[in-house]
């Protein structure tokens, strides 16, 4: 699939500036992100060509501009709705109990 | 591990996946304690330093060296690192006419056995883009300019095959224990966008 995620010779794609100390994950949703991944793949719910193939169904503008383990987070909603584990209404109504309780 | 205050709003991101959490748990799929171990092991034990002590060994062990050129998988196994994304891999040795170094242009394959899980800039669309089609700009980028002679060989990993470079001794390393020589193995020399440290560097 020649896609967006397809990025080897793109020109223009701007300066590396790799961070020095690096911490391994950024934010708390990332460090969430990562765990959750790993114990739902280890339960078989997809296998990581589904999963990467998720990732290359993103809108292009959305691949490049949101950050890496939003990727990932964008697949594991998108496949466990394809599989019937979750509905994407469960999901909008959790996440909006969420921010009324964060409130 | 509350490291957001109860002051910061949550993002729309953080949000959702706090959501997708609280379901996967009310469903009984996900065991929040697991999932905290598991972070723990890739934020402490699982990185770099399990590398340097892959290369260190090759350094002071002919024997290990060429089994880890023969079958990388199994004698980075013989010290202890097997696991996911690491089940299959290939060595490249540098040498003084051959540089190699490791990208993923499709994603962000990386050997996490090895090296944990790979830092921002090596998922980034400039490293993704440019490392195949510009890599010696690329290396100067990370301070590194090798002579015109040396070969650059840029290998892409792919879900199946994942690679770690073999960085090359350094000069005035006679004498040093294996644990003092993995002191002078970065992670960028195992990607291959950096050199090992020199003693001096090591001591600075």
């Amino acid at each position: 699939m020649n896609g967006i995620h397809d990025l080897g010779g793109m020109h223009g794609m701007g300066p590396i500036a790799p961070e020095p100390n690096e911490p391994v994950f950024h934010e708390e949703w990332e460090r969430r992100m990562f765990g959750l991944f790993i114990t739902i793949f280890a339960g078989g719910h997809f296998n990581v060509d589904e999963f990467r193939h998720a990732i290359e169904r993103m809108d292009p503008a959305d691949y490049l501009e949101s950050p890496y383990y939003e990727h990932w987070l964008h697949s594991a909603e998108t496949l466990l709705i394809e599989k019937g584990v979750l509905s994407r209404k469960e999901l909008e109504e959790r996440k909006a109990r969420l921010a009324r309780e964060a409130s | 591990m509350a490291h957001e205050g109860h002051n910061a709003p949550l993002s729309d991101t953080a949000l959702r996946v706090k959501a997708l959490e609280s379901l996967l748990v009310e469903k009984g799929l996900v065991d929040p304690r697991a999932l905290d171990a598991i972070i723990d092991a890739y934020e402490t034990k699982i990185g770099p330093h399990n590398g340097a002590r892959v290369v260190a060994r090759a350094w002071v062990d002919p024997e290990y060296k060429r089994r880890l050129l023969r079958d990388a998988t199994a004698a980075i196994a013989e010290l202890g690192y097997t696991g996911v994304q690491g089940e299959d891999m290939v060595v490249v040795e540098n040498t003084p006419e051959i540089h190699n170094m490791v990208v993923c242009t499709l994603c962000s394959c990386y050997p996490w056995p090895t090296l944990g899980l790979p830092p921002n800039w090596y998922k980034s669309a400039p490293y993704r883009s440019r490392a195949v089609s510009d890599p010696r700009g690329v290396l100067r980028e990370f301070g590194v300019s090798l002579p015109e002679d040396v070969q650059v060989r840029v290998w892409d990993s792919n879900a199946e095959l994942r690679y770690l470079v073999l960085p090359m001794r350094p000069e005035g390393t006679e004498g040093m224990s294996e644990e003092q020589l993995a002191s002078l193995v970065t992670r960028d020399s195992m990607i291959g966008t950096g050199l090992a440290k020199t003693p001096e560097k090591r001591a600075a």
